[in-house]
């Protein structure tokens, strides 16, 4: 049977739905008929495409990573999708774009956004810039100290940042508050969330933006090789990126999809951002999916070296796929993420995010498991912004250099 | 159920409108709590017993210092219940309805919850995350056991949504003042308002109380002949968390007199 979620009530399986308060009820049916109504116009579909490519720098490309692949040993043959390549630096403008476009096009003029490291912020600060909207990015106070270039980025983009100072001051109140303001602002705003999650209809809007990554490569490896890849790996925070490489590959059943998520400083720690490997079902932001919670139904505060996977949420899609068991999800932890960053660095001359490290990571640490296959990684974006943070911490654990 | 309607029964007799007042259970921490409501329900003719949640996303900074004291204090939805029980005990005969967010709902379980909250006394629930999309089958539930689910009426709400909104509400129906979270403000759209709460009205046939923004009495003097009853929480959390016992007195003094006929 073909694949085609979420139903009319937003869910995916028992997974998302729209769990948020009445007076943001009448946007969300606005912006799903709003969305429906340009998904199917030739008209917007050509504007999108042709900003993809001549301003986001679209298609990205697939790149055989021969040196990384020789080092892994085993005969296996890994490729790179180059979402660091796009501008902005990640994958996260593909969605802020399509969002910023369709925003315009619905009237609003005012658009918000949250961000955890600022890669989101920057990339809807970038795009409201590109199509005259004003833009307010909400960062959590403890994040804005982490990345204050990128505070200042946002800024030279002509956005507002605000500082939230409530709850533990990182993502997941950067998106409280931009759901308060929300709230308070609905008739004139929209809320370009950054990720697969929130309330329907956002896990779908963003992963149909984010689709533009998976329809790609599938394309490029065909040409490249004749044949589908055998594993497609890619990091996991709330899921965006990994939504959109696995999507275009979900009823190719031979196809193995692997999640891997921030183990922090390891799972048994409870320090680590792990939601489908150690949380449990619960309703948050708007959706039920795994959640990093208490017995009580608390949120807990996570911990992960890379901001942009330290959310104690995940996309409800990927909370179905794991049950029906289609992907498989892992977590591997900050040192090994950082060892991957080296690694990636040294032998292809490309400084990977910390996000995507973890991906990088998972592949190194089952190169044995993975032995003559074909393995697609998505390279979500580059480590120029964590170059600073990476040098204070191998300076400080001089036993986590690979040199 | 029962307490509900008798009481919006015996106030419109007298003339009087009922004044509703919310707290964070636990507030400012387990110990001290039980009293502050105690006060509040020698004045309010209902009280709203607030759910400490770690994510208050549809509420103001006060509110939200309220459940961060609540949860450092070692609130869980038992100790909640605990306090629900001993208020009860106190005071038999006014509605005590619970206010939460739905995820500690959720992992305490819907039915549980449900029947442990009957059992020590409540009488409905207001779920602000849970709209009637999602909220069928706990409204159901509700109403089986007695209790009265209150859900929200926006003034983004469209009619559509409201005749649904009034099939699911029990006893009666909260119609939220403004776009925008919870917090005292200094003046309100009281016209829009009354024009809002006569749509909601007529709409669902459902006494409507209203909510957000109230926090002196003049604010309900100014749209004292439409709704069916106000809402004041983020005013009185305040003087909680100022411990302020004498400040709260005369508010809730205050408050309680602007619901009568002049």
């Amino acid at each position: 049977m073909a694949y085609n979620l979420p139903d009319k009530r937003g869910k995916f399986g028992e997974f998302g739905g729209k769990f948020v308060p009445e007076t943001l009820m009448a946007a969300l049916t606005e912006l799903e008929e709003g969305y429906l109504q340009v998904k199917n116009s030739q008209d917007f579909k050509e504007e999108f495409e042709n900003l993809l490519r001549t301003y986001v720098g679209r298609p990205t490309p697939l790149q055989y990573a021969k040196r990384f692949s020789e080092y892994l040993g085993g005969n296996i043959k890994v490729y790179l999708k180059r979402e660091d390549l796009n501008h902005t630096g990640a994958h996260k403008i593909n969605n802020a774009l399509g969002q910023a476009l369709l925003a315009k096009r619905m009237g609003k003029k005012r658009i918000i956004a949250e961000t955890g490291a600022g890669q989101h912020g920057v990339a809807t600060a970038t795009a409201c810039a590109f199509l005259g909207l004003e833009c307010v990015v909400y960062m959590g106070e403890e994040d804005v100290r982490r990345q204050a270039l990128n505070v200042f980025r946002m800024e030279l983009l002509g956005a507002k940042v605000e500082v939230v100072k409530s709850g533990s001051r990182t993502l997941k109140d950067a998106v409280n508050e931009a759901i308060r303001d929300w709230v308070t602002n609905v008739r004139t705003t929209h809320y370009i969330i950054g990720s697969v999650v929130g309330p329907h209809p956002y896990p779908m809007i963003v992963r149909d933006f984010q689709s533009v990554i998976g329809l790609e490569a599938k394309r490029q490896i065909l040409e490249e090789t004749g044949e589908l890849p055998d594993v497609i790996v890619a990091c996991v925070g709330g899921g965006s990126n990994a939504m959109g490489i696995f999507y275009p590959f979900i009823e190719d059943k031979g196809v193995e999809l692997v999640g891997v998520e921030a183990g922090g400083y390891g799972i048994e720690t409870g320090k680590h951002a792990a939601t489908l490997c150690a949380g449990r079902v619960g309703v948050f932001h708007g959706a039920k999916s795994y959640l990093l919670q208490n017995e009580d139904g608390q949120i807990t505060p996570t911990h992960s070296v890379s901001a942009g996977l330290d959310y104690p949420g995940v996309g409800p899609e990927h909370s179905y796929l794991k049950t029906i068991d289609r992907a498989k999800y892992y977590a591997v932890s900050d040192e090994e993420a950082l060892r991957a960053f080296q690694i990636l660095s040294r032998t292809e001359g490309i400084i990977p995010a910390l996000e995507s490290s973890h991906a990088v990571a998972w592949v190194i640490k089952n190169a044995e498991k993975l032995k003559g296959k074909t393995v697609l990684i998505n390279l979500s974006g580059r480590g120029d912004k964590d170059v600073s943070q990476v040098r204070d911490i191998l300076e400080e654990n001089r036993n986590l250099r690979i040199w | 159920m029962e307490r509900i309607r008798k009481t919006f029964k015996k106030l419109t007799e007298k003339g009087e409108k009922p004044l509703i007042v919310y707290a964070t259970a636990c507030d400012p921490n387990c110990r001290e709590s039980l009293d502050y409501f105690k006060l509040i329900l020698e004045y309010a003719d209902m009280v709203e017993v607030g759910m400490p949640f770690s994510d208050p996303l549809a509420d103001g900074p006060t509110i939200q210092r309220a459940h961060e004291r609540a949860l450092s204090s070692g609130a869980n939805t038992c100790r909640v219940l605990e306090l629900v029980s001993s208020l009860r005990e106190s005071c038999p005969e006014k509605p005590i309805i619970l206010m939460g967010y739905y995820n500690p709902i959720f992992v305490y379980g819907e039915d549980r919850f449900i029947k442990d909250s009957k059992e020590v006394g409540a009488d409905g629930f207001i779920v602000p995350d849970l709209p009637p999309e999602e909220g069928e089958s706990f409204s159901l539930k509700a109403k089986e056991m007695g209790l009265s689910p209150v859900f929200l009426a926006a003034p983004t709400s469209t009619d559509e949504r409201l005749v649904k909104i009034g099939q699911l509400s029990g006893e009666f129906i909260y119609y939220v003042s403004l776009t925008g979270i919870t917090g005292e403000r200094e003046e309100l759209a009281y016209r829009e308002i009354e024009r809002e709460v006569s749509r909601v009205k007529a709409i669902t046939g459902k006494p409507t109380v209203v909510g957000f923004g109230i926090s002196k009495g003049e604010h309900i003097r100014k749209m004292y002949n439409t709704p069916d009853g106000f809402v004041v929480g983020s005013a009185v959390v305040r003087r909680i968390e100022e411990r302020d016992r004498g400040g709260l007195k005369e508010l809730l003094s205050s408050l309680k007199e602007a619901t009568k006929p002049l």
